[in-house]
């Protein structure tokens, strides 16, 4: 068949046009902007300043780098803690009693209410349903919520837990299913027991949907914003600020848009290398399973 | 026969833990919506003196949806939503299925670079290219609903693409050459033979795509600054400014804010599922 090379334009063309103006430009803008002082005022002049950005989030001002701790250390226990909900809960659901599917739907709800809803409902949670219950069961530490850089942090990750553990447990039951029975049975016939069942045939046949698992739970928790903002709002004292909230604060709130957008292409670096990393880690293993 | 009934009642056994583990569960992950309905039919002195139990006569309102629908203008902030949704979503699926069919379907050197650039594009963050293209968008005339689509539209082709692409690389051409031989021109070929066989994988993005759109807050508060033009999350981001401490409005905000996307999880629930899993493993 013959193909003209018209049609190969024209089809591409519409969401070749969105897709540089909306995000290939502003990219290579942006590169420009993170080596200007650049204010984001309409008028004022922007200078070249060189590296002088890229040094000042290592100097200058250790927001970024405290937020970095902040993030790298909640998308840790995030991810192990959604990933092992998210796989114990499927591993229930896949199992026969009533009301399993009920269940299944109960688990994956949370998961389509936006960030911002779920921030706000567990604001009110944490605030003043902990505190009620503090009060009339005298457990003082169910009191101050959300006040103290510790429980901003549990907080967060209790959020995070209910809310992407149904998603994870979507990904985990549809692999669950795809382990054929046959290889189930010949295990009981061979008398394992459901631990031995477990660990022998079910996990090892888990590792493609754990890449994913893995996958998604981290770049999810490391680009968390919608929630941070809802939830702790960075606070105390910014104390709880995850990375993409301290790029937003420092350009919306500091209005220092060059030294933001120096920040957003560390940031860019940072959740790029922990994808590509963790998807050749995670392929090679599957390989030798 | 002893073995057996001893089998029969440990699974019967199994089954009750299984039940019971589940409603716990269940009940929890419930839990901060039911405390959400719960306070959002009590006033102000009722969330205050008691936030757990129920209300009472003194304590119980039926005012704070009414007041809160107001104070949300509910109506307009819904239906900007949904158009905005509705509209990015279909013109998504649109470009981004018609370049992911000719990414596959010609195998030049240009077609292979264009569709790693799609590829490669779903790494870079938000964060990264948000304050250049508001500084753009503002000289050419985009802070509005329509650019606000036409943003939606450059963010969503990347995975769309990957998606699409996947997918039409296992259709077989034999067809397309067929009804080419047959007098089909390239857009009968695309609207009438193409598309038709992607249905399954339009479903599937169309849904992430709704839940993406549906949901967004951080484009919109950059983008939309008019009153009159904000989608449901942004009105409630600044319901929330206004309404700090007044927990009777907000728990009913909330709620009002969730009913919509509850009623779509109940009627597209296979399409949710299926999408999500598919969504995944690309």
């Amino acid at each position: 068949m013959k193909k003209s090379k018209w049609r190969f334009w024209l089809f591409l063309l519409p969401a070749l046009i969105s897709f540089a103006v909306v995000v290939l430009i502003p990219m290579l803008i942006g590169f420009f902007y993170a080596f200007t002082d650049w204010n984001g005022i309409v008028g004022s002049g922007i200078n070249f300043v060189g590296v002088q950005n890229f040094i000042d989030i290592f100097t200058r001002d250790n927001s970024f780098l405290h937020a970095f701790g902040f993030t790298a250390s909640f998308s840790i226990c995030a991810v192990a803690l959604v990933n092992l909900v998210g796989f114990l809960l499927a591993l229930l659901v896949t199992q026969q009693f009533k009301g399993a599917t009920l269940l299944r739907g109960i688990f994956f709800m949370p998961n389509l209410i936006g960030g911002l809803l779920l921030g706000f409902t567990w604001q009110f949670i944490f605030v003043s349903i902990f505190e009620a219950l503090s009060k009339s069961t005298g457990w003082s530490f169910l009191s101050g919520w959300l006040s103290n850089p510790e429980t901003g942090f549990i907080g967060l990750l209790i959020l995070t837990v209910w809310q992407l553990s149904g998603y994870m447990m979507i990904v985990y039951i549809a692999q669950i299913q795809q382990i054929p029975e046959s290889v189930k049975e010949a295990a009981r016939i061979d008398g394992a027991n459901g631990w031995e069942m477990l660990k022998g045939i079910i996990l090892p046949l888990m590792m493609p949907a754990f890449t994913i698992g893995l996958f998604l739970s981290i770049s999810n928790s490391f680009k968390m914003f919608d929630q941070n903002l809802a939830l702790t709002q960075g606070g105390p004292y910014k104390s709880t600020e995850m990375l993409a909230l301290n790029i937003y604060n420092s350009a919306f709130g500091a209005n220092e848009f060059g030294f933001a957008q120096a920040k957003a292409i560390v940031f860019m670096i940072l959740v790029a290398g922990i994808g590509v990393t963790q998807l050749i880690i995670t392929k090679k293993k599957e390989v030798e399973m | 026969m002893k073995t057996a009934t001893k089998r029969k009642s440990g699974k019967q056994t199994r089954k009750i833990v299984y039940t019971l583990t589940g409603v716990f569960l269940g009940c929890l992950f419930l839990f901060p919506i039911y405390i959400l309905v719960l306070n959002s039919f009590k006033n102000t002195k009722g969330i205050f003196t008691d936030v757990i139990g129920f209300p009472d006569a003194a304590t119980f309102t039926s005012q704070n949806y009414p007041n809160a629908f107001e104070a949300l203008d509910y109506i307009r902030s819904f239906g900007n939503s949904l158009w905005i949704t509705v509209i990015s979503t279909l013109l998504i699926l649109l470009i981004s299925s018609m370049a992911a069919w000719v990414l596959v379907r010609y195998k030049t050197k240009a077609s292979k670079f264009i569709f790693l650039l799609f590829a490669a594009a779903m790494l870079i963050p938000f964060q990264c290219v948000m304050l250049p293209l508001v500084g753009f968008a503002s000289r050419i005339h985009l802070m509005n609903p329509a650019g606000l689509v036409f943003m939606y539209m450059g963010f969503g082709t990347s995975m769309a693409i990957v998606m699409f692409h996947g997918f039409i690389k296992n259709i077989p051409e034999e067809l397309e050459e067929a009804a080419t031989i047959d007098g089909c021109n390239s857009v009968q070929l695309f609207f009438i033979i193409v598309i038709p066989l992607m249905r399954t994988i339009l479903v599937t993005v169309a849904v992430l795509n709704v839940m993406w759109i549906w949901n967004d807050y951080l484009l919109p508060s950059l983008i939309i600054n008019k009153v009159g033009w904000q989608t449901l999350p942004l009105k409630t981001y600044l319901f929330f400014g206004q309404f700090a401490k007044r927990w009777d409005l907000a728990s009913s905000g909330l709620i009002m804010c969730m009913i919509p996307i509850v009623i779509f999880y109940l009627f597209c629930q296979k399409y949710i599922v299926k999408g999500i899993t598919d969504g995944a493993i690309k």
